[in-house]
């Protein structure tokens, strides 16, 4: 269960929230002169990271407003929020030593990084 | 290998159990192969097996970063059933139920498949009208379907509280009696077996870091084992699609996403079938231990960390309590989660892609183990022949270009 830190309202429990998908992906402008894969680039393809990923919350149960966070979507553990329109803060995190590595929960332990010590939560 | 018989199990039985072999060998990776697959999950396993047996490719490799089965083929809930709407997806689900149906036989290993039975519940008019639709849709499909009043469902599983005076009442519901459950360990021991024994190594603790490319063409693979060389590799990588396919640039339009489970303290034999509810969003059956195994939706958010969050289980529990009362004072014993690959259409992926050699079969999210007989065997032939048949056809990447998708959300009751 998350806590999350809505920018306009503060820490707030997950439950308030709705995840609204990848961030900094926006609409076309001139969609009519797009090649239908770039269209479906546009709409279907996503980075899916594992690691650090921006992503949009919207306050569903609160202010009902949109905002970014950055996630370690190999740990879950939150690294920042920002608003709609700023640019994704620098942001150093451990990620997993090889790409399909796993951070937490079971798996290869051979390959499994540590949460740092001082993630609370 | 030795067959395994009642024969030997009472051979075995009088001499202490002490004859019994390993069921597949322990290989390191060999230098080269001529077809590799990643993940070995069903899926992966079943693939291999048919690459195999059908297309004779004895000189292929499974690699699983784990151990075969740990993934989400391992953490699912086993519910099978074909009965989709459209005809592309009812065309792979019931070649994979028609599959399952033998495969006890086939494999010379107990799956514990149990056709007991499959009940998607209506809770409103327009649900009622979209099941009955897809009973018709079923049918026409030669997938058998059925649909039920209250009182027909509370024959069929008397525990379910029909009553008119529950929040979301039960008015009908359709039943797949073909459908049912069966033992996931199982089906990847028996698959994995059945593979080595053609001569299939099943490589674990081996996990991919890189793909090789050379022009546009696979040329091997790079592993936590060494470096194998091979102009094929298969990923069926389940949660992890996306990540496989960045490693030659290909992009899909995969999200990765928690799905939880749990299963409560063992009962005597109480719920007879499988029972979902797409409206509630819950759904139930019992294993032959006794557990009573009980899943939902996804969560919202995407991740990897195969955990999810405990609202998604209080929200089912509240479900599965208005459904079943008599479950009220029940404990639960275990929760866990897998990642799951989701597509925009719920729709699998089962397709080459502008790298040679490099073929992806994943994007099954909440639904897949049902399809993994049919999947390993339409995937097998679409590695062996580097095109694909008939029922993999509609699954391919480029539907997401050309907009022929198989649109399978809401049209399929519960997406397990
Ligand atoms: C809680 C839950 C309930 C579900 N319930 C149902 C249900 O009732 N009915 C149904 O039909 N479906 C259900 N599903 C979905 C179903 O489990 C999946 O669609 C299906 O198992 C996917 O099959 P798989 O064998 O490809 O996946 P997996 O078993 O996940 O196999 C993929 C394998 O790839 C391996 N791998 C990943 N990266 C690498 C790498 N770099 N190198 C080597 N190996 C790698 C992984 O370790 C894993 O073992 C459920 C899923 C979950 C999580
Ligand atoms: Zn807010």
């Amino acid at each position: 269960m998350f806590v999350i830190t809505c920018p306009y309202c503060g820490e707030r429990d997950q439950s308030e929230f709705a995840h609204a998908g990848e961030a900094h992906i926006s609409r076309p402008r001139e969609s009519e002169t797009m090649t239908d894969a770039e269209w479906a680039e546009f709409l279907f393809m996503r980075d899916n990271t594992k690691g650090i990923h921006a992503e949009r919350w919207i306050h569903a149960a609160g202010c009902r407003r949109f905002f970014n966070a950055l996630r370690n979507t190999a740990t879950d553990r939150f690294l920042a929020f920002y608003r709609i329109g700023e640019k994704p803060p620098e942001i150093d995190d451990v990620v997993p030593a090889t790409p399909c590595g796993e951070a937490v929960g079971s798996g290869n332990d051979a390959v499994k990084v540590e949460r740092p010590p001082e993630a609370g939560r | 290998m030795g067959n395994y018989s009642l024969f030997s199990i009472v051979r075995e039985g009088l001499r202490g159990n002490t004859g019994w072999t390993p069921a597949w060998r322990d290989p390191d990776p060999k230098p080269s192969y001529d077809a590799v697959i990643i993940g070995g999950g069903g899926h992966g396993l079943a693939t291999a097996y048919y690459l195999a047996k059908i297309h004779g490719m004895k000189n292929i490799a499974v690699v699983e970063k784990g151990w075969i089965g740990g993934g989400n083929s391992g953490r699912n809930t086993t519910i099978i059933r074909s009965n989709y709407l459209y005809d592309a997806s009812a065309a792979i689900y019931e070649h994979a139920l028609k599959l399952w149906e033998g495969l006890s036989q086939e494999l010379n290993y107990n799956i514990m498949m149990s056709h007991r039975g499959v009940l998607n519940l209506a809770h409103d008019d327009n649900e009622a009208r979209q099941l009955k639709r897809r009973v018709e849709a079923n049918r026409l499909n030669g997938v058998d379907a059925e649909y039920l009043g209250p009182k027909e469902i509370k024959e069929f599983c008397p525990i379910l509280n029909t009553s008119p005076d529950i929040r979301y009442p039960v008015i009908g519901a359709t039943l797949q009696r073909r459908g049912g459950t069966n033992r996931h360990d199982a089906v990847c021991w028996g698959y994995a077996r059945a593979a080595d024994a053609l001569g299939v190594d099943i490589i674990q603790n081996c996990e991919v870091t890189e793909i090789l490319t050379e022009r546009g063409q696979v040329t091997g693979l790079r592993t936590s084992r060494g470096d194998i060389r091979t102009e094929k590799v298969a990923s069926v990588t389940a949660g992890h699609t996306s990540v496989i396919a960045g490693m030659v640039g290909v992009r899909l339009p995969i999200e990765s996403h928690p799905l939880q489970a749990l299963v409560s303290e063992p009962l005597k034999p109480v719920n007879p079938c499988v029972v979902m509810s797409n409206a509630v969003h819950v759904y139930c059956s019992q294993s032959d231990k006794g557990e009573l195994v009980i899943g939902a939706g996804i969560d919202g958010h995407t991740s990897y960390t195969q955990r999810g969050s405990l609202d998604i289980i209080e929200h089912q529990m509240a479900a599965i309590v208005e459904l079943f009362p008599i479950f009220s004072r029940l404990r639960m014993m275990r929760q866990w989660g897998g990642i799951v690959d989701v597509c925009p259409d719920a729709s699998p992926i089962i397709s080459k892609t502008e790298i040679g050699g490099f073929y992806v079969n994943g994007g099954w999210g909440t639904g897949g183990w049902k399809a993994t007989p049919g999947s390993g065997h339409a995937f097998a032939d679409l590695v062996a022949n580097d095109a694909p048949n008939a029922i993999a056809a509609p699954f391919t990447l480029e539907r997401f270009v050309t907009g022929d998708l198989v649109a399978e959300h809401g049209a399929a009751a519960v997406a397990h």
